[in-house]
């Protein structure tokens, strides 16, 4: 998947992987993260 | 770090308690925005509660309070909701499994604002059980009173002074009466919530006094881990569980204070405590924490989509003593505390480096030296119905995938290492409860019988719920078999 230039929405979760990392990992790809969150589903 | 042989931090016993409140699923959280929403709501979830006998028997909870170890799970039939166990103990090794209608008792008697009216009749019928309950007093039965008329009770509800509170879903046994006419931090249900985390630490707390050989006068410090914030409008945060549940408990020579931390607080605690014990300014430290009413029901949709009983019906709390070095108990290991500082990182394995390896290392210890790692143990039969997954089983993955990157075991040898090392979640979804502590007195049991050697805890908590900044905390500790 090509993510240069694309908008992201990174939905993370607390035991899996976080937001943050999803949003720096497609960042590094060239994507625009316009919204991120990580959520706790316990 | 080096410590005097005296001066390590033991943890003495830890002691647990469920209450079953069928009847207070509908005040959690998420059941009573979906009641206001659609008031039909309430029929549906009234109709997946469990028994009594049922909440009794469910192999999870015998887990909980210490009528089974953990690994027992994994023998008994899936689904465990539909497999009873014969002849379950009210009374485990660990902690006792609470009927509703004595919680609303205990509820009355640690309440100091009288809010809680119970009906006269239904307060009769319980003062007697109450009575035969071994944490239970002469004084405590005197706070219980005679009782409101069915009539007082409607009247307050009627005119929206209280919440009602019922017994097998339509008895009207009492009310909670609002704290405040315009403060949502006195609310009647955000003061049910608050009481009830209250009195079950405090339940907890002196059956730790019991097990613990520490008497109630002889604690000098409580440290609170619970869910609860209390307080009001102006400081809705700001207030002390700890020195509340203390109260109830007896222990006049203590004070106290609470910890936050999401889900991280219970084990924050712990090695705060340790910490505390260790440099000699407290002797015997209680760390409890009340339960979390919100989270009753918190998952019902999904287990009424797949005709399960509603298995978020029970509260929890838990008391854990931490004091100076008896030659005999647990040590808590200050040299490995894992710290998920600031600048790691939010990746899962920053997170597992920070919280498993790099104390493990510290001591020289590799990941397959700890014979048992305690993470979230939620149950998973609760969560999955509704999507969230198996928490337990993906942290210890990611344990078993941290051991596999740094050679100690081949990858082939995740699902042995994660089974072996890790156990099936079985604590209810009661929030901080179910981060690695529902483990504790099954650890201590372990290295008591020379069954165990060490074991982990380790926990997470979720900062970014707050919506003040993205971030999570965790935090761990080893516990290891004492060799004095």
């Amino acid at each position: 998947m090509i993510l240069s230039g694309k908008k992201v929405i990174a939905l993370g979760e607390r035991d899996g992987v976080q937001s943050e990392a999803i949003a720096e990992c497609v960042r590094s790809a060239g994507a625009e993260v316009v919204h991120q969150a990580t959520k706790c589903f316990v | 770090m080096h410590f005097q042989t005296q001066q390590l931090p033991v943890i003495r016993a830890t002691r647990y308690l469920l209450v079953h409140a069928p009847d207070l699923v509908r005040y959690g959280s998420k059941p009573s925005r979906e009641i206001e929403r659609n008031a039909a709501q309430l029929d549906l979830i009234n109709s997946h509660l469990r028994s009594y006998e049922e909440a009794l028997a469910y192999a999870p909870n015998q887990v909980y309070v210490g009528g089974l170890y953990p690994d027992d799970l994994k023998s008994v039939a899936v689904p465990w909701f539909g497999h009873a166990l014969e002849n379950p103990a009210r009374h485990g090794e660990f902690g006792e499994i609470m009927p509703e209608d004595e919680f609303y008792g205990v509820l009355r008697i640690g309440d100091s604002f009288d809010m809680v009216w119970l009906e006269e009749n239904f307060t009769a019928e319980i003062r007697t059980r109450l009575a035969a309950h071994p944490l239970l007093t002469a004084e405590d039965l005197k706070k219980l009173g005679d009782g409101k008329s069915l009539g007082q009770l409607n009247e307050q509800i009627k005119k929206g002074a209280a919440i009602p509170l019922y017994l097998n879903k339509h008895r009207l046994v009492g009310c909670f009466l609002h704290g405040h006419d315009e403060d949502p931090a006195l609310s009647a249900t955000r003061l049910l919530e608050n009481l009830a985390c209250k009195v079950i630490a405090a339940l907890s707390l002196r059956n730790l006094n019991v097990a613990s050989g520490i008497p109630a006068q002889a604690v000098d410090f409580i440290l609170g881990c619970g869910e609860e914030a209390i307080g009001d409008r102006y400081n809705p945060g700001g207030g002390n569980l700890a020195k509340a549940a203390g109260e109830m408990a007896g222990c006049v020579a203590a004070s106290g204070v609470d910890i936050k931390d999401f889900c991280c607080a219970p084990v924050q605690a712990l090695t705060m405590a340790g910490g505390l014990v260790a440099s000699g300014l407290h002797s015997n430290i209680a760390v409890v924490a009340g339960c979390s009413l919100a989270k009753l029901g918190m998952k019902y949709e999904g287990h009424v989509r797949k005709d399960m009983p509603i298995l978020e019906d029970v509260l929890a709390g838990f008391a854990s003593m931490v004091g100076v070095n008896d030659g005999q108990s647990p040590v808590i290991r200050l040299d490995a505390i894992g710290r998920h500082n600031i600048g790691a990182g939010s990746s899962q394995q920053s997170i597992m480096e920070k919280l498993v390896t790099e104390p493990l290392t510290k001591i020289g210890w590799k990941l397959c030296d700890v014979d048992k790692y305690a993470t979230e143990l939620h149950n998973p039969e609760v969560t999955e119905p509704s999507g969230s997954g198996n928490v337990p089983k993906t942290n210890y993955r990611m344990i078993a995938a941290m051991a596999a990157i740094r050679g100690e075991i081949s990858r082939p040898d995740l699902d042995v290492f994660a089974d072996t090392h890790g156990m099936p979640g079985f604590s209810p979804t009661q929030g901080h409860i179910a981060s690695a502590i529902p483990f504790l007195a099954h650890a201590q049991k372990k290295m008591a019988s020379g069954e165990m050697s060490s074991a982990m805890f380790l926990a997470k908590g979720s900062l970014f719920l707050g919506r003040v900044t993205q971030m999570s905390d965790g935090v761990s500790f080893v516990l290891e078999k004492n060799r004095a």
